[in-house]
Parts: C-alpha cells; sequence; structure tokens
C-alpha cells in the first residue's frame, strides 16, 4: 500500500532499517487491504445473486450508500443502529482474546436493561437525573457482568462449554425478563403489552447536541479505544492473550488463569449489560420485550469481522449500522424483501471468513505486496 | 378477491417496481432530496413481521395493495420492522427520503415511545396506529384505528356451530388479554346461536408466534375430540395446516388461510383494512382533516369473513350471510342475561353491550360454553 519513499525518514538512532518498516507496513497492510478485498468480493458475489433476481446491483448499491450514508439523516440512522452493535461485539471480543468464544450476549443486554430499570424505578421521582443515570449505568454493567461472569466461572470451575453455557443463559435472562415484566413491575397503564413502568422523561440520556445520535455511541467508541488499551498495553491484557494462546503455557507461568478467565467474562458482559442501559436509558424509558431487538447477535458477527480487534469494531459496527439503516430503502425502492440484507450480511461474513486463508501470504504485487 | 390474492400480491410488485424506478429517477433529477412529486400522496405502512404471513402483516399488506390501485397514490411498505428505535428509524426514512406524509405503523409496540415520538418531531405528518392506544393527551397528528374483528369470529362461530359433528370445537388462542378473550366469546356465541350444545376448548400457547406449540395444541384438541379448529395466534398457518392434515374443519383468522385447507375450510375472520385506508387516502386527497380514532365492524365494512371454502355447505352460507346482514345493521352480540364459564353472571338480563361499548375491550372473562381459564 504505503510506498517505502513516503516513510518519514528513521531518525532515531535504534530505528529499524527502511525495509524491516516496509515489511511492518506491508504485513499490518493485510489487515485493512484484505478484508476490503472481502468486501468488494462478497459485493461481486451479490450482484449476481441480484442479476439472477433480475434486478440492478448498480441501483441497489446505490440505493445502499443513499439510505445508509448518502445524506445526514442517513447517517445519523446509521449511527444510531450501530451503538448497540459496538457493546454487544465487545462482548464477544473481549473474551476472545482468551480463545473463548461468548455467544449470549444479548442476555446480558436484556437483564442489563432490566436492571437499569429496575433500579431507576423506586428513585426516579426522587433523585436528581444523573444520580439516577448513574445509578442505572452501574447497575446495567453490574448484572450484565455477572451475568457472563457466571459463564466465565462455569468454564473455569467446572469446565462448562463457554458458548453453549451462554447461550442457554440467555433463554434464562429472556425469562427473566418476562416474568419481572409481566409480573412484579408490570405497568398496569399497559395491558397489552407487559412492561416495567417508564423511568420518566428527565432520566433519559439525551442526543449528543446538533445530532439525532444518542451518547452511547461515543461512550461506546471509547470503551473501545480503553479495551483495546486494557488488551495490549497491561499486564492484564497480556495474561490474557498469553492465556489465549496457551492455557497450560499460562499455568506454567503462574498467572491465574481462573482471574483471567472470569474477569474478561464479567469486563465483556459489562459491555452488553450498557448495550442494555442505553436502550432503556437513551430510547425506550422502560424495559420490556423490545430489549430483545438480536444486537446481540449481530454484536457476534461485529466482533468477528473485526477480528476481535476493539478498535475496528466501531467502523464494521457502522458498516453494519448502514447496511440495516439501508435495508428499508432498498425494500421500499426496489420491493425485495427484507431478507434481502440478510443474505448481503451473510455473505460479507462467509466471504470474510473465507479470506482468512490470505492473512500472511505474500499479496500481489499490484496490490502493493510482494518483493 | 380470496385465491387471487397472493398472484396479485406479485402483479402489482413489479408494477411498484416500474414506479420506484421512474420516482428514483425524477428525484434524483429534478428535486435531488428524492421526494416524490408534490401532487403524489406518499403513504408508508411499516410492519412488525413478513407481508406474507397469512396472518396479521398479510391482512395490511392486502391493503396497502388496494391503496396502491388509487391513481396519485404511492406506497412505500418495510416488513420485519422490530419494535425498537429502529421503527422509529423507518418512519423518519420514509418521511425524509420517500416524502411520506401519513404513515401507518401497524404494530403494537410501535405506539409508545417510537410513534409518539415521530409524531412530535414531524406535525406535519400525519400518524395512525393500528390499535386503540390514541387519547387526547397524544399528539393530534397521531391517531388509531381499530376492528372489531370478533365479529367475523361470531360469523366464524355460527359456521363452525352449524358444522360440527361432535358439538366440540377447538380454539388455539395466544395470550389471556382482552381482544383475545373477545374474540374467544364471539366465536362461542356464535357457535352457540347455532348449536345451543355446542362448547369451544381453548389451549393457550403463551405466545404470539410459537409454531411448534400451536401445532402442538391442535393436535390435542382433535385429539380431545373437536372437529373444527380456529385460533387466535400471529400467523394462523401452522392451525390451518394441522388442522386440514388431521382432517378436521378450520376457520382462519386475520387475513386468508383457505389455500391452506382446500378440504376443510369454512370461513374466516379477516380484517378489511382497505376500508380504513382508502378513506384516510381520500380525505387526504381532498385536503381534509384525518380523524384521531376510527373503529368500527361489519357495520363500517371494516371486517369480513373469508370467502367459504369446501367444508361450508348451503345450510352454512346462508346462516352465515344471514348473520352478516345483521351485524352490518348494528345487532349486538352481547346480550343479557350472559354467564361467564364459572356460572358467574357478567352481564344481567336487559342489558346490552353494543360494538362500540368499550366494556369490551376490558373483556377478562370466557363466556359459558368455553372450556379453558383465563390464569
Amino acid at each position: 500500500m504505503t510506498d517505502v519513499a513516503e516513510l518519514p525518514p528513521a531518525g532515531r538512532a535504534a530505528a529499524p532499517s527502511l525495509a524491516e518498516a516496509a515489511d511492518r507496513i506491508r504485513r499490518s497492510a493485510a489487515y485493512v487491504v484484505v478484508p476490503i478485498l472481502a468486501l468488494v468480493g462478497s459485493g461481486l458475489i451479490f450482484s449476481l445473486f441480484l442479476l439472477a433476481l433480475g434486478q440492478s446491483p448498480a441501483e441497489f448499491f446505490g440505493l445502499l450508500w443513499r439510505g445508509g450514508f448518502g445524506t445526514a439523516f442517513s447517517w445519523q440512522n446509521t449511527l444510531v443502529r450501530a451503538a448497540p452493535l459496538i457493546f454487544t461485539a465487545l462482548c464477544v471480543a473481549i473474551p476472545a482474546q482468551l480463545g473463548l468464544v461468548v455467544i449470549g450476549g444479548e442476555g446480558a443486554l436484556v437483564l442489563g436493561g432490566l436492571a437499569a430499570a429496575v433500579i431507576a424505578l423506586p428513585i426516579a421521582a426522587s433523585l436528581p437525573a444523573p444520580v439516577v443515570l448513574a445509578a442505572m449505568f452501574v447497575a446495567a454493567a453490574v448484572v450484565g457482568g455477572a451475568w457472563i461472569g457466571l459463564v466465565g466461572l462455569l468454564r473455569h470451575g467446572r469446565g462448562v462449554n463457554e458458548t453453549i453455557s451462554s447461550l442457554l443463559l440467555y433463554y434464562i435472562a429472556i425469562s427473566i425478563l418476562n416474568f419481572v415484566v409481566e409480573g412484579p413491575l408490570r405497568d398496569p397503564g399497559s395491558p397489552n403489552k407487559p412492561s416495567t413502568p417508564s423511568i420518566g422523561e428527565q432520566n433519559m440520556v439525551g442526543n449528543i447536541p446538533g445530532l439525532d445520535v444518542h451518547w452511547g455511541l461515543p461512550i461506546g467508541v471509547l470503551l473501545c479505544v480503553l479495551l483495546y488499551l486494557l488488551m495490549s498495553r497491561t499486564t492484564f491484557g497480556f495474561a490474557a492473550r498469553v492465556t489465549g494462546g496457551n492455557v497450560r503455557a499460562a499455568r506454567g507461568q503462574g498467572l491465574p488463569v481462573g482471574g483471567l478467565v472470569v474477569g474478561a467474562c464479567a469486563i465483556a458482559g459489562a459491555c452488553a449489560g450498557l448495550a442494555g442501559f442505553f436502550e432503556v436509558a437513551a430510547i425506550q424509558g422502560k424495559a420490556n420485550a423490545s430489549l430483545i431487538a438480536g444486537y446481540g447477535f449481530s454484536g457476534i458477527l461485529v466482533s468477528f469481522l473485526a477480528r476481535h480487534n476493539p478498535l475496528a469494531i466501531p467502523p464494521v459496527a457502522i458498516l453494519f449500522g448502514g447496511i440495516a439503516a439501508a435495508g428499508g430503502l432498498v425494500q421500499r425502492r426496489m420491493g425485495l424483501p427484507d431478507a434481502t440484507m440478510m443474505v448481503l450480511q451473510g455473505l460479507i461474513f462467509v466471504v470474510l471468513l473465507a479470506s482468512e486463508t490470505l492473512y500472511g501470504r505474500r499479496l500481489p504485487a499490484w496490490l502493493g505486496g510482494g518483493k | 378477491m380470496t385465491t387471487a390474492r397472493l398472484p396479485s400480491l406479485a402483479v402489482s410488485r413489479r408494477g411498484v417496481l416500474r414506479g420506484a424506478a421512474a420516482g428514483a429517477l425524477l428525484g434524483t433529477t429534478l428535486l435531488g432530496a428524492g421526494r416524490a412529486r408534490a401532487a403524489d400522496l406518499v403513504i408508508g405502512i411499516v410492519y412488525v413481521g413478513p407481508r406474507d404471513d397469512y396472518g396479521w402483516n398479510q391482512a395490511h399488506a392486502v391493503a396497502a395493495q388496494a391503496l396502491k390501485e388509487i391513481p396519485g397514490v404511492t406506497v412505500v411498505e418495510e416488513e420485519n420492522v422490530p419494535e425498537t428505535v429502529a421503527v422509529s428509524k423507518t418512519m423518519e426514512s420514509m418521511i425524509e427520503l420517500d416524502g411520506a406524509k401519513l404513515i401507518f405503523a401497524t404494530s403494537f409496540g410501535y405506539y409508545d415511545p417510537y410513534m409518539l415520538d415521530m409524531a412530535k418531531k414531524y406535525p406535519d405528518i400525519e400518524f395512525r396506529h393500528a390499535a386503540g392506544l390514541w387519547t387526547d393527551a397524544a399528539p393530534k397528528n397521531a391517531g388509531s384505528y381499530f376492528c372489531y374483528l370478533d365479529q367475523a369470529h361470531y360469523v366464524d362461530g355460527i359456521a363452525a356451530g352449524l358444522s360440527s359433528k361432535t358439538g366440540k370445537l377447538g380454539f388455539v388462542a395466544a395470550k389471556p388479554i382482552g381482544t383475545v378473550l373477545l374474540n374467544i366469546n364471539s366465536f362461542t356465541l356464535g357457535a352457540k346461536k347455532a348449536n345451543p350444545n355446542a362448547s369451544v376448548q381453548v389451549i393457550f400457547t403463551g405466545e404470539w408466534s410459537m409454531p411448534v406449540r400451536e401445532a402442538e395444541a391442535v393436535n390435542a384438541l382433535v385429539d380431545a375430540g373437536c372437529d373444527v379448529i380456529t385460533c387466535h395466534v400471529d400467523s394462523p398457518k401452522v392451525v390451518i395446516e394441522t388442522a386440514e392434515r388431521r382432517g378436521v374443519m378450520s376457520c382462519g383468522h386475520n387475513a386468508n388461510q383457505a389455500a391452506l385447507a382446500p378440504k376443510g375450510f369454512l370461513t374466516g375472520a379477516e380484517y378489511k383494512w382497505a376500508t380504513i385506508y382508502k378513506e384516510f387516502a381520500d380525505i387526504l386527497a381532498t385536503g381534509g382533516e384525518l380523524p384521531n380514532f376510527v373503529r368500527g365492524g361489519y357495520d363500517k365494512d371494516y371486517v369480513q369473513n373469508t370467502d367459504y371454502g369446501a367444508a361450508a355447505s348451503d345450510i352454512v352460507r346462508a346462516a352465515c350471510e344471514q348473520a352478516k346482514a345483521e351485524l352490518r345493521a348494528g345487532k349486538p352480540i352481547y346480550v343479557g342475561p350472559l354467564k361467564d364459564n364459572t356460572g358467574k353472571e357478567v352481564i344481567a338480563a336487559g342489558t346490552t353491550h353494543d360494538a362500540y361499548d368499550v366494556w369490551l375491550e376490558t373483556t377478562g372473562y370466557l363466556v359459558e360454553g368455553v372450556i379453558g381459564s383465563t390464569s
């Protein structure tokens, strides 16, 4: 990608040689080039699919651009949809550093949102809004963290497969939500849709000034940066990655594997719980079955596409937010069914996973590779 | 109308495509913002599920189809929109990118907070929601529309009561809430009018859409001797198909399911949203003001019964037609004395609750003749 000549001159004494630097850049460029190639490839395959349906790929991609990124409204639409995906993707990405595949983030989201509403209800009217919001924030993170932390605990203590247990715990989470909103905390004013009472307009998280996007997006991006630093620049992160690389070696080195597993899962659950917090505090104002919207499962896709790199999660989440945002326009203008967008997402996923084999190989010369 | 519906949906989808392509061209070349011509009325319809679900969403999609046939009306539709911020964005996108002036939000959970928020944000756009939720406190550019489907279930009940040989009818229901209980009660009252000894056995699945449990419920009802099955679930497809496979008769719900039961279908309770949608389009086309709250049943042509299936005999057809005529004339279904199925009197002798009586919306009991419990 970048030509050697464009590099700043190596000024420091210990600076690597130009050739080494170029090689490093080539290797890291692969992490940008390969996903882009995969996106283009899946777009081409999808075009064939559209042509088979007698539809125009040009019109489709034009609408995709317009509905997702083409106007100020489209951008806001995209960003609002991306916000929860950032949090739920983190719920997959952090345990993935330890080699754990946690797919039950939806459960932590649901319970985090429920916890936020439950803690807000008794204090919503009496305490100032910042206090209420802080309590909700903490409650959502703690409950979400405990939920996925439990997955880590089961994994470490009893050897229970974390993928299965997190998925099964999701069903339990939904039952808990349904029990609470249909029973003890049901709003009598909402007979046909069981729901908790509202936390009150004054306690809602507002939008970023001038935008129709709530604060969940910047906080999610900030969280991605913090967790990236945690995983790449701290001893916790290093130990976690060592554990992910080889558990026995980590144990042999005396690393606290159990604490790392449970801790990483708890951090992950806290992220998903915060997605629930923003759903309740920024959007719905109450907890009900609308929390079960599939953000937790879309987050799995986002995290895998971001190769579990927290810094790559926001752009991927925005890409998926854009696809979701444009889905409506495509349906309306081209008369295509809603499932079209699922086909596109599925294709991107499959092609990107298939492109994993390209890493470490030399790219063709025209893409900046080769020696 | 009955069997031609699905094909016609497909045919005019192509037509819509042509229209959409032309509209997009016009929008991008002339207006930049992609809005439709000012003379056109753009109506947006949002569905929570697929448009071809043989149920609630299809009933609205069929009406959307009828709207499209009106010259000067462009309909933009979006399906599978969850009850999250996604629906706000869908409505906003219809307004901002398609120039929609009227939005029909067809799922219960769209109303609060999503549709109300949008109504506040876009005071010049009309929003209407398919349930009786609007109150005076809500924005004036929002509103509710609803149909008394229980009247069509009453007609179903007459068909079922007359057709059943065992006198045992089966009802697969989602949740024991007001509207569902009202449909069960009206079905039962119709059945008992046709056959005073008829009984209706109810199984609640607990969920709006739970196909496996719905199929199990049908099997259990048929095993218990029921020879006519009907339901109130989001998509009756599985119920009707399972009944047909078990060789019993069936009555539909929400939309047209006749094609699913070529042998055993009697008739079905169907919404006729098209009447309301066309009324609204007419009002807006002539510059009038939309009402905030509309509701009605057979009297306003807001509900209908599916065209008779193969199992409906001439006697059944005649009895149903008579019942429909009476309902059109405003004859009430809920007339005292009426007992619930625990023996308690719910309507005293001499008391009548007509279709518009809000008392019916608070139904919390099952009438005498229903085997089942609300809790």
